[in-house]
């Protein structure tokens, strides 16, 4: 316990941002900003996914369905070095190692947002759609005012699950260097040779405590969207 | 003005309408009954294209709706639907799924929108509810602001699919009462429904289907009184005793 107290004191700036404001961010602030860039700029892309998996255009559909059959085939870490390895071959020129991480996280996480949005869109009633297009309003219009307002709103709950196993998922950036939280612990852990235990001990807990929450977080999200649909409040604003 | 010859109608090997040939006049308002099943509500679907068909030709004031150069939002938006389900958008106030329509497919101002939706709703009794959302209305109060919903097109001609089929016994009369309503302002109707009263009181025909055939047409009187047809005979004895 004394071990935990002491490497806390001793690294426990360096657990939560790294060298900053020395040096770069790292640690559990880099790990937070990996995974709410990732979640902000996967989002609209996997809301063009999930859409385009619904499309009647077979071309578009079938593209859609093929990018996210296929990365969901693909294990993360595979991803990583795909981009490390292979985009600065193609691109003719480096890219830094935080680009690369964004980069994999955002086209993994767009393939597993893009099954929530679709499933979402699934489960919406077809009198909706029926409704809509009956009034005279064209697919897109539909899909704008009456599906995405209502499948996003219901997939709110999901889309934070999603965000909290994009937050485990940042750590694989370790494996290229990326001074995040497990990359720092990993560091710590080379520094100090013998305490191994207790430093991943540390790291399991920050993990821990962040996405338990989170996860409570969820719960009192999906608590309060039942409640409105009992007795619902302007749960957006189209039209 | 719709005008059905020879509709032929098939889910992948389910031949669902057969041979329909039917014309409903301008204002004319025309009750579609026929046991679960029989295709009332694919007959009707078909009539704003939510059903394609595989043969025959619907024609509404002489143009083929099923033809390849229909706009076909431009065609949905002059015929009003409704559902069985009401089918009213839950994340929308009353008002803004009145306004919706005008708004995106006629491009309405927004205010002018909302005059016209709260005129409508008052019509049918509702202004009072313009924001309120639809998961706290009635059964009836719902099926009454859809038909507002589809009344905000100004259609020439109005669909119902069993439109109290989903109602609680007591909250019939007033959706009926408000298509009553829209039957004297001399709107061109076609409803699917088993109310008798409705249909004796309002329709100028009854046309009955079984098994995607029209087997009678007839006054309502006459049909409800003197069916022809043994399954018409059996199905109206049916709807009485239920
Ligand atoms: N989308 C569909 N796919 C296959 N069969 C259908 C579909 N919709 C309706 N049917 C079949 O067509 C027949 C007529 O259906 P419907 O028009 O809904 O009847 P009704 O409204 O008279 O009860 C039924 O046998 C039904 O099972
Ligand atoms: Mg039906």
């Amino acid at each position: 316990m004394q071990d935990i107290l002491d490497i806390l004191r001793d690294y426990g700036l360096l657990l939560a941002v790294g060298q900053f404001p020395d040096g770069p961010i790292g640690g559990l602030a880099l790990t937070l900003i990996l995974a709410v860039t990732g979640l902000t700029v996967s989002f609209p892309l996997s809301v063009l996914i999930g859409v385009g998996r619904t499309s009647h255009h077979p071309a578009i559909a079938w593209t859609c369905t093929a990018f996210v059959t296929l990365v969901r085939a693909l294990p993360l870490l595979m991803l990583i070095f795909w981009a490390y390895f292979v985009v600065p071959l193609i691109i003719g020129r480096t890219v830094s190692a935080l680009t690369t991480v964004i980069c994999a996280l955002v086209v993994y996480e767009t393939a597993y947002l893009a099954e929530v949005v679709r499933a979402a869109i699934l489960a919406l009633p077809k009198g909706q759609t029926e409704a809509s297009r009956s009034l005279g309003l064209s697919a897109s219009q539909t899909l704008r005012d009456v599906i995405l307002p209502q499948a996003l709103f219901n997939a709110i709950p999901s889309i934070l699950n999603q965000f909290i196993s994009l937050v485990k998922n940042t750590s694989v950036a370790y494996i290229i260097s990326v001074s995040e939280l497990t990359y720092s612990a990993y560091q710590i852990n080379a520094q100090l040779m013998t305490k191994p235990l207790q430093v991943y001990l540390i790291l399991a807990a920050i993990y821990f405590i962040i996405c338990f929450s989170l996860s409570r977080l969820v719960r009192l999200v999906e608590k309060r969207i039942d409640a409105s649909r009992k007795a619902p409040v302007a749960a957006g604003s189209a039209a | 003005m719709i005008v059905f010859d020879k509709v032929e109608k098939w889910y992948g090997s389910f031949h669902a309408l057969k041979d329909v040939c039917e014309t409903v006049a301008a204002g004319e308002v025309v009750v579609v009954c026929g046991p679960s099943g029989s295709g009332k509500s694919t007959l009707i679907r078909t009539v704003n294209r939510l059903e394609p068909i595989q043969g025959g030709r619907i024609a509404i004031d002489g143009r083929d709706i099923h033809g390849p150069s229909i706009d076909v939002n431009e065609l949905r938006s002059h015929i009003g639907f409704v559902f069985q389900q009401f089918n009213l958008f839950p994340h929308l106030s009353v008002a803004r799924n009145v306004m919706l329509a005008p708004m995106r497919v006629h491009r309405m101002p927004e205010k002018a929108a909302r005059e016209a939706a709260l005129a409508l709703l008052d019509k049918v009794g509702l202004a009072h509810k313009a924001d309120e959302f639809p998961p706290r209305l009635s059964g009836g109060q719902q099926q009454r602001v859809a038909i507002a919903r589809a009344l905000a097109m100004k259609p020439p001609v109005m669909l119902f699919d069993e439109p109290t089929s989903a109602l609680d016994p007591e909250l019939v009369g007033e959706v009926l009462t408000v298509m009553k309503q829209l039957a004297a302002e001399g709107m061109t109707m076609v409803c699917v429904t088993h109310e008798m009263g409705f249909a004796r009181e309002v329709a100028d025909r009854v046309i009955f289907m079984d098994a995607g055939a029209v087997l009678e047409r007839a006054k309502p009187e006459d049909f409800f009184l003197r069916p022809q047809h043994p399954r018409a005979t059996k199905f109206v004895s049916d709807i009485r005793h239920a």
